[in-house]
């Protein structure tokens, strides 16, 4: 088991030689730089020549990857071309945004998914079963930015019950120590904080938990379909156990399998996918981070996050390979 | 309960599947007694009913699409039938358990052996946890399964095939059910192991004095543990004996087939016999004998009309034309 975790922990190093290769290009073939928009339409050519030669933009492109690769092996994510500030010390502000609404939405996602899930396929072709399919169906051909801006239209300004941007009411004060909101309010039992970050995280939250909401509530439904048909599930019958024993342990366990892959990919996708709705919302994460480093042409700030977002990633699916024996004891590490 | 009330007796028993592609008759009257103590062998080909018949006496008929449209099923004198299905799961494992056909499947695969047997007995007997672990221990001593005490905590698939057979039997036991329903229990096994499990089964009931209803579609395992034998035709009972009277006498031209049909070992050999012609379709049923388009005594009357069960000799009943002049018919 160490040994697989080991083996799989190096298999990161070329993941992460081949992500930063690729953001590097990316980033470097779309057409525009830093230098110009730092300076605006009104800068002269030869101020725009200085700042670039100052910014080390016209070294060759071999020397800039070097340069980028050499830092981030020795712990140095570099700064931001536009604030100037150390693009390690905004992650840590930024990260813990992204991931408190990321669990918050996985949460969402996972419970109500796999309840209906269960409840679809028990009750098979049910008003249930066809209600929550369709539900399900329109939840994956959703636009999260049509969701979102829905939400904000009925909820916000229609209603005035949520509120329709940022993490928490500039009115309300937090002591921050870990940086996630919920997690802070609770651990100095600020309770008015708490309701408040709570009602923030609401509608982003549902608004990006509904995908995979929607695609954990099919998966379920056919992978417990499957898995009720099964013989020793007709044997628990047959021991004449509840059926609610019958139905949340011997074939939810056996059909987590694949709703497990699922929760996973989501999860790491949602890391790094939450640009629209962070963007909608205001939510000052690492998506609308790098989704405004794009558009300045922040490199060093876009290559850097978007390689701790990727080593995430790969830590999630790591976990969520090691979550695969606690439901299937047949499977070895090896 | 005295030798003359039964255990289990089912009376005119219907189970139909609704399907698209029409009514299957699975079970299409069948009658049958079991006493304390005893054991009733039901065999038959693939799809002749006797599988639906133990499902349907547990209450596991999935339905829909299947329905039990007619019949009775008394258990101690109740009929089971009436019984809501909580009622039911109170009377599954402790009073009627059931061994199936294929170990390999029938173990739920993420859990412990351990706590498949343990959460059987916590919810049917008022122990505690640590009483009901020694009760387990000891139930896998009895079916003889080497280090229980280590054995409790290995998964399914640690287990060979006999092994998982003598699991799922402590888990049938683990209640003392006064009746035990095996389908086909040593199929899925080889020879020699088939051999042990069956052995196993008598033990255990001599012990433990239940009933057993053993299905399966292997004479041989018949003459080894049955008392009396139900042979079972296109849902329908064909005939009814005591075993040994069935082997020595048997009539019914289906049961001679399949008495015909046992490889035997001779010093020449000889080509095995067999019957000819496949199951017929439950959906539709020929006019007549079903077993009709298949029998070498068949005759014009077999094509049109359905022959009743008939008592021919003491204590045996042979549902065919045949023997139309034998004593009387007994069933509707």
């Amino acid at each position: 088991m160490l040994k697989y975790i080991v083996r799989r922990l190096f298999m990161l190093i070329p993941v992460l030689i081949g992500v930063s290769i690729l953001t590097f290009s990316l980033i470097h073939l779309i057409p525009g730089d830093p230098a110009r928009s730092m300076l605006g339409d009104k800068a002269t050519e030869a101020q725009l020549e200085s700042l670039q030669e100052e910014l080390g933009l016209n070294d060759p492109y071999i020397v800039q990857y070097g340069r980028f690769l050499g830092d981030i092996v020795q712990g140095d994510l570099g700064t931001s071309i536009q604030s100037k500030e150390d693009i390690a010390l905004q992650l840590l502000h930024k990260l813990p945004a992204t991931i408190e609404l990321t669990i918050f939405a996985m949460i969402l996602a996972v419970v109500v998914g796999i309840v209906a899930g269960v409840i679809a396929a028990v009750k098979q072709y049910s008003w249930f079963d066809n209600i929550s399919m369709t539900g399900a169906l329109f939840g994956v051909s959703m636009p999260i930015f049509w969701l979102g801006l829905m939400m904000i239209f009925v909820f916000s300004v229609q209603l005035q019950l949520l509120p329709p941007s940022g993490r928490m009411s500039s009115s309300i004060e937090l002591e921050t120590i870990t940086n996630f909101f919920l997690l802070d309010s609770i651990l100095t039992l600020n309770w008015a904080a708490f309701k408040d970050t709570f009602f923030h995280l609401l509608m982003p939250g549902i608004a990006l938990g509904t995908i995979p909401m929607a695609i954990i509530a099919r998966m379920t439904r056919s992978s417990m379909l499957e898995v009720m048909k099964q013989d020793y599930i007709r044997t628990a019958d047959a021991k004449g156990l509840k059926k609610h024993l019958v139905i949340f342990q011997h074939a939810l366990k056996n059909a987590f399998l694949p709703v497990l892959t699922v929760i996973g990919l989501q999860f790491g996708l949602l890391l790094g996918g939450a640009v629209l709705t962070e963007t909608i919302f205001s939510w000052p994460g690492v998506g609308r981070y790098v989704y405004l480093a794009v558009l300045g042409r922040d490199y060093p700030v876009v290559q850097s996050t978007i390689l701790i977002i990727a080593i995430i990633f790969v830590m999630v699916n790591l976990l969520t390979d090691l979550l695969y024996k606690y439901f299937d004891p047949r499977i070895k590490y090896e | 309960m005295t030798q003359d009330t039964p255990l289990l007796e089912v009376k005119n028993l219907h189970t139909h599947f609704f399907t698209k592609a029409g009514v299957v008759k699975a079970v299409d009257g069948i009658d049958f007694k079991v006493n304390p103590g005893e054991t009733l062998g039901i065999v038959g080909e693939s799809g002749s009913g006797k599988s639906i018949t133990a499902m349907s006496i547990l209450g596991l008929i999935p339905s829909p699409p299947g329905k039990i449209v007619e019949g009775e099923i008394n258990f101690k004198g109740e009929n089971l039938l009436n019984k809501s299905q909580k009622q039911m799961r109170k009377i599954r494992g402790p009073e009627i358990a059931m061994v199936f056909q294929d170990p390999m499947t029938s173990l739920n695969p993420v859990f412990t052996v351990e706590k498949q047997l343990l959460e059987t007995i916590l919810a049917h007997e008022n122990m505690s946890k640590k009483q009901a672990k020694e009760r387990a221990l000891e139930l896998l001593n009895l079916v003889g399964i080497p280090d229980p005490e280590n054995r409790l905590k290995n998964y399914p698939h640690e287990f060979s095939g006999g092994m998982r057979q003598r699991v799922m039997i402590a888990i049938a036991l683990s209640c003392n059910p006064s009746l035990l329903i095996a389908d086909e229990p040593t199929t899925a096994l080889d020879v020699t192991i088939q051999a042990q499990i069956l052995e196993l089964f008598k033990r255990m009931q001599k012990e433990l004095n239940m009933a057993i209803v053993m299905i399966t579609h292997d004479l041989g395992v018949v003459s080894e543990v049955c008392d009396r034998v139900m042979v079972m035709y296109a849902g329908k009972p064909a005939e009814f004996s005591e075993t040994k009277h069935l082997f020595k006498k048997g009539k019914h031209p289906y049961t001679l087939g399949l008495i015909n049909s046992i490889p035997k070992i001779t010093p020449d050999k000889q080509k095995l016999e067999a019957i000819d012609g496949v199951p017929p379709d439950l959906r539709s049923l020929p006019k007549g004998c079903s077993f009709a388009p298949r029998c070498k005594h068949v005759m014009d009357s077999c094509l049109s009309n359905d022959p009743d069960i008939r008592e021919v000799d003491d204590d045996h009943f042979v549902r065919c034309l045949l023997y139309e002049d034998s004593k009387k018919a007994v069933t509707t």
